[in-house]
């Protein structure tokens, strides 16, 4: 940090050592130029002065100029009166808060009283903005050339032209080259040049295609007067959204899968406990509720105890909430609804009680406000394909929800757990006679749904509040689920939840999230009167069953 | 004729109950109004309003009895009929407000000239009328009962299945319920009203009526169940419950008597909605909630299901404890309620009226059970196992 005792001797070390070094670009020295330019604002005087001192900012083409120039531009880069030291004054309730204009970190407060805008005018601003835009086209980093081409996309300025056929001529990177060219052709469209090379320039547009390019060219179709251009931009941007049209559809699909995902994961406990044992568990919901709230206890416990574990957080939780649950749900099958089997409409009434005790048990311990669970690195950010945006923590979700279907499928088929419920569900007194021990199955299968349903809970405490009533908001959509997909098949889940997942998101842009709500509710109530036993019944001789 | 179908009605204990709501219907307005606030036996105000509303409750209950206790059909969607017949007659007091609202339309309720509308949606013509909300509170759950019924017991939706996709039902409606666009004020209901037939509904007087109406609805409605209950249609409606399969092999259109009794069921609980919202002063859709019609199970549950006079005991004792509970301990109702769930379905499968009976069967040792609704059924039937 500079001291500024003698400020010309030293601003002319400085720039001297910038020149010298800067070409070597160590960025200690880069710096320290920098702020000898910087310098510059609180030395000069008049327009003149601060227009030259824009110049050689310029000229030194360093991206780390770009907050400072922007501060500049909107008037909030400021002159400190007591030491003349330049900031970015940020207006807040109680005054001033000074950031330096490099680094960007606080240094201090101040009131108006001590500070000195730097004035400019509009071609001042004029000047920022191509500093800025040629700064930045020039970046080392790819990313932040893309940036600045997508920009100068979206406000096309013709006095850019020049800087940005000088950037394109000597772009290595492809995706910042096209996004370039797109730039320039953008701005041959706002420019004075003939019609032929206009058309090109709507070629190129075309070929890039993507939502800002379409709002570009039907601004620029309304504006124009040539009746070529206006039919060529025409034809372009039918090209465009068609092809938007498609990768919309795509990213209906994508959403679809992944409210699909979710609803599969909130069902398929579900699933196990309604099929095997044909219970319907409305504590349900509060098993995955059990185990969101699992999640954020190993969370506070890492948190206090073992930050550097915060990454596998997820992971500690996964066992965990499946034991949580799994023992409450083990306490339910043998406290209350063993009792209640054959009277399935009490058994339905009892775990709503038992619903009911769960909600306030954690309302009581946890109190009634929403918990923040944190994502992990890894479930965090997202990535575009084209032009849809896919969320990292969505796509896990879809992945574990895959691998959750897959154990389950393995356990149901392959094991001999699985194989015994699946005798129990058959023809429970054969199996009996058998030698199975039905209670037993009855006990852990229960308890293997609810552990599921807790799993689920990990995933969804990432997407969702964690508040008491997570459950409830999952529970009518889970029964439809499997109601609609049919009882005793996993696969049934599976197919239910994505239909009704893609469904709904289809549904939506047209009719609004609600109605969609309330149009697949009503589809599903329509559907079971013509399928009662949903889409994949179990076969069976019994009249009722 | 119809006299004579509701002459079958009575029955002792019918009667006793019969008796005390007529007899509260007029002693209750008389005790509040005419008597001087430090006499010991005047009632109070809000009480007079606390306990037409368990009147309504009851009513409520009473409408689930006959589909889930004489028929068994669990509905989990009382509650949509309840809050329909509710919104009839929340519309009725809306278009009576005319020019006093906030915003002295004289045509437009007041969430309506928030919304910018210009005129009255075609659903809301008519309600102006007293007549006509009337009607409309027994025809619109009734009509919307009798196409879900015909449905759903025509491809013989039944148990679980049935209680799941009513709750489907309350849920669609409740989310529709909330949207503005639906023209029934959203999320915050109908609310404010001034006047019912012409006498400012926040008078004593107009609050001793209303409670008088719900006290004689009431024993009209469990008069009108009695009767059905104990004709010929209703021994149908039992063996229905207990083994339908049965019951249609002999020869009965069963999807009929279901539907009927469905029907029947969703206008009394229209009725008691059209009672309860003039005694609370709002309607909105929160009463639309599926967690609200599970309570009126358990309303059902704890006095004792299939008894008709249980479900009026159960559904104001358990509102009266909440009442209690809510303002006592607050922390401590939900768990009470839960815990109330477990207990009855677990110990108590007759409610109240069951153990009182179990009691006296204990002192007299004979067994008298003449009523159908408590015909033995200590071991299910095997078809009720699946």
């Amino acid at each position: 940090m500079f001291v500024i005792p003698s400020k010309s001797f030293i601003c002319l070390l400085a720039i001297l050592a910038g020149f010298v070094l800067g070409l070597a670009s160590p960025s200690q020295a880069d710096e320290a130029g920098l702020r000898s330019l910087i310098g510059q604002f609180s030395t000069g005087s008049g327009f003149s002065d601060t227009e030259k001192t824009i110049d050689d900012i310029a000229g030194y083409s360093d991206e780390a100029a770009v907050p400072l120039l922007r501060a500049l531009a909107d008037g909030t880069l400021m002159i400190l009166r007591t030491d003349r030291t330049v900031v970015i004054a940020k207006e807040m309730a109680s005054g001033f808060v000074l950031n330096d204009p490099l680094s960007l970190e606080k240094i201090g407060e101040g009131v108006a009283a001590d500070l000195d805008k730097i004035k400019i005018k509009n071609s001042l601003r004029r000047k920022i903005t191509d500093a800025i835009a040629s700064m930045t086209l020039s970046a080392p980093r790819p990313k932040v050339r893309l940036k600045a081409a997508n920009d100068i996309l979206n406000r096309p300025d013709v006095a850019l032209l020049e800087a940005v056929e000088i950037a394109l001529s000597v772009e290595k990177d492809s995706a910042v080259s096209s996004a370039l060219s797109a730039a320039k052709a953008a701005i041959i469209l706002d420019s004075d040049r003939d019609e032929a090379e206009k058309l090109d320039a709507i070629k190129t547009l075309a070929s890039k295609g993507g939502r800002d390019v379409a709002t570009l060219l039907s601004r620029y179709q309304a504006t124009t007067n040539s009746v070529t251009l206006q039919a060529a931009a025409q034809e372009a941007m039918v090209q465009i959204n068609e092809t938007l049209a498609m990768w919309q559809v795509g990213q209906n699909i994508w959403y679809g899968l992944s409210l699909g995902s979710v609803l599969l994961l909130a069902a398929i406990g579900l699933a196990i406990t309604f099929g095997v044992m044909g219970i319907i568990n409305m504590a349900h919901g509060e098993m995955v509720m059990l185990g969101a709230y699992t999640t954020y206890a190993v969370q506070e416990v890492i948190r206090n105890s073992a930050p550097g574990l915060f990454e596998y957080s997820l992971l500690i939780a996964l066992p965990s909430a499946f034991l949580v649950s799994g023992a409450v749900g083990l306490a339910m099958e043998r406290g209350i609804i063993r009792y209640l089997y054959g009277r399935p409409l009490e058994t339905l009434l009892a775990t709503w009680g038992v619903s009911l005790i769960l909600q306030q048990t954690v309302r009581t311990l946890f109190g009634p406000s929403n918990k923040e669970v944190g994502n992990p690195q890894w479930m965090s950010g997202a990535f575009q394909v084209g032009e849809m945006l896919i969320t990292y923590n969505r796509l896990w979700i879809m992945v574990f929800c895959l691998l959750v279907f897959a154990l389950l499928l393995f356990i149901l088929k392959r094991s001999s757990f699985g194989l015994q419920m699946r005798a129990v569900t058959q023809n429970r007194p054969m199996a009996s006679s058998m030698g199975i021990r039905t209670p037993w199955v009855d006990a852990f299968t229960f308890a293997l749904g609810s552990g599921v349903a807790g799993i689920a809970g990990v995933a969804l405490s990432q997407i969702d509040n964690v508040s008491p009533n997570l459950g409830q908001s999952y529970i009518i959509d889970s029964f439809m689920v499997v109601v609609f997909g049919g009882v005793g098949n996993l696969w049934g889940a599976f197919v239910g939840a994505f239909t009704l997942g893609i469904a709904n998101k289809f549904l939506e842009p047209y009719a609004g999230a609600v109605l969609a709500k309330i149009l697949i509710l009503v589809a599903i109530i329509l559907f079971i009167q013509k399928r009662p036993r949903g889409l994949f019944a179990l076969k069976g001789r019994s009249v009722e069953a | 004729m119809i006299s004579k179908f509701l002459f079958r009605g009575f029955e002792r204990r019918i009667n006793y109950v019969l008796a005390v709501l007529v007899i509260a219907a007029a002693l209750v307005p008389l005790s509040n109004l005419v008597l001087d606030p430090s006499n010991p036996l005047h009632i109070p105000t809000f009480m007079v309003a606390v306990f037409g509303k368990y009147l309504t409750y009851a009513m409520l209950a009473l409408a689930l009895d006959l589909v889930w206790g004489y028929c068994g059909i669990l509905s989990l969607g009382h509650g949509a009929f309840f809050a329909l017949g509710g919104y009839a007659m929340g519309m009725y007091l809306m278009r009576q407000i005319g020019t006093r609202g906030v915003y002295g339309d004289p045509v437009l309720p007041d969430f309506m000239v928030f919304l910018n509308w210009k005129e009255l949606p075609w659903f809301w013509t008519g309600f102006d009328h007293f007549w006509f909300a009337a009607l409309m509170v027994f025809v619109v759950p009734g009509f919307l009962a009798f196409v879900f019924g015909w449905f759903a017991f025509r491809s013989r939706v039944t148990g679980v299945y049935l209680s799941i996709i009513t709750q489907a039902l309350t849920y669609a409606l409740l989310l529709a319920f909330f949207r503005n666009e639906m023209g029934f004020g959203g999320n915050n209901g109908l609310t404010d009203f001034k006047d019912i037939l012409g006498y400012n509904i926040q008078t004593d007087a107009t609050r001793a009526a209303l409670f008088a109406a719900s006290a004689l609805a009431l024993a009209l409605c469990l008069l009108v169940c009695s009767a059905i209950v104990n004709s010929k249609y209703g021994k149908v409606l039992i063996s229905v419950r207990d083994a339908e399969s049965r019951t249609r092999f002999i020869g009965y259109r069963v999807e009929h008597f279901k539907l009927f009794a469905f029907t029947v069921s969703a206008m009394m609980a229209g009725l008691a909605g059209a009672l309860y919202v003039p005694q609370v002063g709002i309607i909105n859709p929160g009463e639309f909630a599926p967690a609200n019609s599970i309570e009126v199970v358990i309303w059902t549950a704890v006095g004792g299901r299939g008894t008709l006079v249980g479900p009026i005991i159960g559904a104001i004792a358990v509102n009266a404890g909440k009442s209690y509970f809510t303002a006592a301990f607050p922390e401590f109702w939900i768990f009470a309620l839960g815990a109330l769930f477990v207990a009855v379905t677990l110990f108590m499968p007759k409610g109240i009226l069951g153990l009182f009976r179990q009691a006296m069967n204990k002192s007299r040792r004979h067994d008298t059970s003449t009523n159908p609704g408590l015909l033995k059924e200590t071991t299910p039937h095997p078809e009720a196992a699946q």
